[in-house]
């Protein structure tokens, strides 16, 4: 038994002499290839370790794992990070040993494993599961990535590590940016980098560094710079301030004014910018209207249902166009148009031309329709919401500095509905449509001895303020739900627009779209999203018993009948 | 000649008489066959995006439990009717379910108002109602269970994860302008407060159903969470809304790292129309999410898309309440062998049933679940990643500790009792007021 023991024993130490021999040789054998291998060969183990550590670790654990891979000096680390970051690492759910990189494919996922970098393959969805992420976990991964990319040799991303950075600075990072300041070459990131910096020279004690840096400070907008004056001028409990030095104080002081007025400039702006915005949905829902009711007189409770249309025409489009995520809206324009324009002329020549005339017949039979079309696409679509998905290229926003960026997809639908608009005016002006369409609205009679064909025209005009509510729908879909519900939320809105501006009054109803939208916005920080409402409503109601006609009224014969 | 009007007049009523006798016993004794189960769910106007799933499911559980045999010999008849999202309607509809259609148990109601609308018409003729959705309490009834979240259940936990966790300091509680929102915010307002939470660290916001344009108020969320000090938005706006509301929150740059925004009343079903990309890493806190890994969850989720026929549908919370509730009842009925509301009732309490996340729920006395609280995150596939849950089930409370009014009251409707607000104070049982 003993002696079995020891045989043993001598057995596991001849083995491990060999293989301690094989690993010298291999060691030299390496050190002669190039001296570095060594070190990749401990660092490409730590890798592996840390990166399967990380695929079986508990959230809570993950950014311990996520700090000791950010120290490793491997050029792995960043490609992992990032991934992890935007949910592209997975692992195989068979051999739990894989970690990869997922691509979308047409089977399912394409992956990459992480350590070798080699690519492994196309397996289905079920195959692979996601290391998850959270929130906490996202700021650590975005800072350490920040420090990462602080040697990137585009500056683009220089300048954005730097901005990263000077969120939560601290004495660490100030070396690391401290140490980089004189060998940056592009002015954008030495002057974040200097801001950077100044954040915290200004919480030093040498008085002379602390003005310089204040006056480097009150050069930006940004939130955290302000935090930071605020800071200096922090009160103790008595209202003295807990800053001691004088000169200091003053200039922070002067710093947080210069500071403070110009948000509050850009803070005007915003808000003509947000009130801009809801006006030229509001003017854009209501141009439509302003044709039917406006220059027809017809009361067009399906207005909305309209748009609606027009919403789940940009759906269809979509759906059809699965490869065309950022053009489909290019198509959805006209598609929308036309649908909305001959159902439009349908509804017309099938219910509205035997009531002309009659506005409260109208009223009742254009609401039934509505009802009709909502519940008919209930049954088509269900009635769940549909998503329609914003082009990329209407995502995001037009950063103009830090306090001030404008949206995107409001900016494009602004310049949409001055568009709509403009070819509306050309239309009514310039073509014979055009004319037609006016000389029918203003004597019809008139325009029948003429030899216009008025119920052609009729027919025409439902179709042309039809499909335009179709357009406006292709604009909503970027904005709001598409669902059943999507027109009755902007029918009453287009009737107080058109109402407002003078009925039968295109520019009426553009102008009073946009001051409709703009006082909106303005009462909306004071008086809360519903009290602004009421308000408008109020104020609407008020103006219409002094000016029944609404800002601009129609002039000359045809305002007398 | 009068006396063969007489004649013919009355033979013509006994026939008439007899004619009704007979249709009469027919339907009584048709009504033997089968144990009708009503469904009060809007399948139109604007609840019905989030009811019809509700109908499905009910309609689906029917069906399991037929295919198991039925209950007490009989089988289970479904009667949906459809009170259009509109609340004096959903009252009418239950009188219709109870008293015309003779139903034994009623599952349906979405929103608080729909629920207030039908109370007096359950305790009147004595139905039996389960209501499947998280709701802001303060209620119990004798006629109604109560399976989706009382506060306790959704927004206290929700709250003292962002406090406890991710150090949140200052709070946005934005919501729709009605009575769930108005009373869940009040709750947490309060609790906050007694948390130590300075007035000028609360923004609360109310916009009106269906509100579209976020510009000025996503903006004000930023100004207001750029102090430096942790923010987070307490997000009780409902249904249609969020789209626009999560839309301008991309478009303005704000991430769930920045401002994180707890909803609850977004589900899956509500993300499955979204588009989640902008969303990714916001929260919501619920119950159940579908993204649990647990046997009994697969398998449900296996027999819905089954059942709906359509490989992308989702389950959701409120599902799963009713998934809890229809279990129970049936429990209950087998229990007591009968479909008789004041037996079943009692037999109700204490009723203990698997929920889907792989703990027990049970049904408390005062006619509310215990659950587990789950906190999940919103992934780039419109699930949710489970982030934080409580160690075990939290116990529903109906009458939140956080309102002067209401922490006096308990219900209870053991046998000690049978009082839907007990004051511990004075003694009493209100009775009436709920």
């Amino acid at each position: 038994m003993v002696n079995g023991k020891s045989q043993l024993l001598l057995n596991r130490a001849w083995l491990s002499v060999f293989l301690m021999l094989i690993g010298c040789l291999l060691t030299i054998a390496q050190a002669q290839s190039g001296t570095n291998t060594v070190e990749a060969v401990v660092s490409q183990d730590a890798f592996t370790e840390l990166i399967h550590q990380l695929r079986d670790a508990k959230l809570r654990k993950k950014p311990a794992l996520v700090k000791q891979l950010g120290e490793l000096q491997d050029t792995r680390v960043e490609a992992v990070l990032q991934a992890l970051l935007d949910g592209r690492l997975y692992y195989t759910k068979d051999d739990r040993r894989a970690v990869v990189f997922k691509e979308n494919s047409e089977k399912g996922y394409r992956i990459t494993d992480v350590v070798s970098g080699t690519l492994i393959g196309e397996i289905g969805k079920r195959q692979a599961k996601k290391i998850g992420v959270n929130n906490t976990l996202r700021r650590i991964l975005r800072s350490k990535l920040a420090e990462l990319k602080l040697d990137s040799d585009a500056s683009e991303e220089r300048l954005k590590a730097v901005k990263a950075l000077s969120q939560k600075m601290d004495a660490r990072l100030g070396h690391l940016l401290r140490d980089r300041l004189p060998g940056e070459e592009d002015d954008d990131v030495r002057a974040v980098m200097s801001l950077a910096i100044a954040i915290l020279d200004v919480r030093g004690q040498d008085t002379g560094l602390r003005l310089d840096a204040i006056e480097i400070l009150a050069t930006d907008l940004s939130s955290n710079i302000r935090n930071t004056l605020n800071d200096l001028l922090r009160t103790n409990a008595d209202g003295s301030f807990a800053e001691t030095d004088k000169a200091v104080l003053e200039a922070a002081t002067d710093a947080l004014k210069k500071i403070d007025r110009q948000v509050w400039l850009y803070g005007l702006v915003e808000t003509l910018f947000f009130g801009l915005s809801l006006g030229s949905v509001l003017a854009l829902s209501a141009i439509g209207l302003a044709i039917t009711f406006g220059v027809m007189g017809v009361i067009n409770m399906a207005h909305g249902e309209l748009m609606m249309v027009g919403a789940y025409t940009t759906y269809v489009i979509q759906q059809l166009m699965p490869n065309y995520q950022d053009s489909f809206i290019l198509v959805a324009i006209p598609a929308a148009f036309l649908v909305s324009a001959l159902l439009g002329i349908c509804i017309e020549r099938g219910v509205i031309r035997f009531l002309y005339g009659r506005p409260l017949e109208t009223l009742l039979a254009t609401f039934g329709i509505s009802l009709i079309l909502q519940q008919t696409v209930r049954s088509i679509f269900s009635p769940l919401n549909r998503s329609v998905s914003t082009p990329s290229w209407m995502s995001g926003s037009l950063e103009i500095n830090s306090v001030l960026s404008l949206t995107l997809n409001r900016l494009y639908i602004i310049a949409f509905a001055l568009i709509v608009f403009g070819l509306l005016l050309m239309v009514l002006k310039k073509t014979r449509l055009g004319l037609q369409v006016r000389a029918v609205s203003q004597n019809r009679s008139m325009a029948k001895a003429m030899g216009i064909r008025s119920e052609r025209v009729d027919a025409l005009t439902f179709g042309l303020g039809s499909g335009i509510a179709g357009v406006a729908g292709v604009a909503l879909s970027q904005l709001t739900n598409v669902g059943p519900n999507l027109g009755q939320s902007y029918i009453v809105d287009s009737f107080m627009v058109v109402v407002f501006g003078g009925v039968g009054n295109l520019w009426g109803t553009l102008i009073s779209g946009m001051s409709l939208g703009v006082a909106n916005k303005i009462l909306e920080p004071f008086a809360g999203a519903v009290l602004a409402k009421i308000l408008i409503l109020v104020a609407i109601i008020l103006f219409i018993q002094i000016r029944p006609r609404g800002l601009f009224p129609q002039k000359g014969r045809a305002a007398e009948d | 000649m009068y006396l063969q009007n007489v004649i013919s007049t009355s033979l013509k009523r006994l026939s008439l008489c007899l004619l009704a006798f007979l249709t009469l016993s027919g339907t009584s004794a048709m009504a033997g066959d089968t144990i009708k189960v009503g469904v009060l769910h809007s399948l139109s106007g604007t609840m019905a995006i989030s009811e019809t799933t509700l109908k499905d499911t009910v309609l689906m559980m029917i069906d399991a439990q037929n295919a198991k045999g039925g209950l007490l010999g009989k089988k289970l008849e479904a009667v949906v009717v459809d009170p259009a999202s509109n609340w004096p309607l959903f009252a009418e509809k239950a009188r219709e379910l109870i008293e015309q259609k003779k139903v034994d148990v009623v599952f349906g109601c979405w929103t608080s108002v729909s629920r207030k609308s039908v109370l007096p018409v359950f305790e009147e003729l004595n139905g039996l109602l389960f209501y499947p959705v998280q709701y802001e309490g303060e209620e119990s009834s004798k006629n109604v269970f109560y399976t989706g979240a009382a506060p306790n259940q959704q927004a206290i936990p929700a709250v003292d994860y962002l406090m406890n966790d991710i150090g949140v300091k200052r709070w946005v509680l934005a919501g729709t302008d009605y009575v769930y929102p108005r009373t869940t915010n009040k709750i947490l307002e309060s609790y906050l407060k007694i948390k130590g939470v300075a007035d000028e660290d609360i923004m609360i916001n109310y916009t009106p159903f269906g509100h579209s344009d976020w510009q000025s108020i996503v903006s004000d969320i930023k100004k207001f969470g750029s102090t430096g000090v942790k923010t987070a938005v307490v997000s009780t706006i409902n249904g249609d809304a969020n789209v626009p509301f999560y839309k301008e929150l991309g478009n303005q740059g704000l991430s769930a790292e920045d401002i994180p925004v707890v909803a609850f009343s977004v589900g899956e079903e509500e993300l499955s129309g979204l588009d989640t990309k902008p969303l990714v890493g916001h929260l919501a806190a619920w119950n159940y999410f579908m993204s649990v890994d647990t046997p009994e969850n697969a398998a449900f989720i296996k027999e819905w898309k089954a059942f709906i026929k359509d490989d992308d549908r989702v389950t959701n919370d409120p599902m799963e309440a009713t998934y809890i509730g229809f279990k129970m009842w049936v429990k209950a009925v087998e229990k007591v062998g009968t479909t008789e509301v004041d037996k079943v009732e009692p037999a109700m309490l204490g009723m203990r049933t698997p929920n889907l996340t792989g703990g027990i729920a049970v049904m408390n006395k005062n006619h509310h679940l215990s659950k587990p609280v789950l906190i999940g995150e919103i992934q780039e596939d419109g699930q949710f990643e489970t982030v934080w849950e409580t160690d075990g089930v939290v116990w529903g409370d109906a009458w939140t500790d956080f309102l002067p009014g209401s922490k006096d009251l308990a219900a209870n409707w053991g046998p000690e009792l049978r009082c839907g607000n007990f004051n511990r104070k004075t003694g009493k049982c209100s009775g009436t007021v709920y």
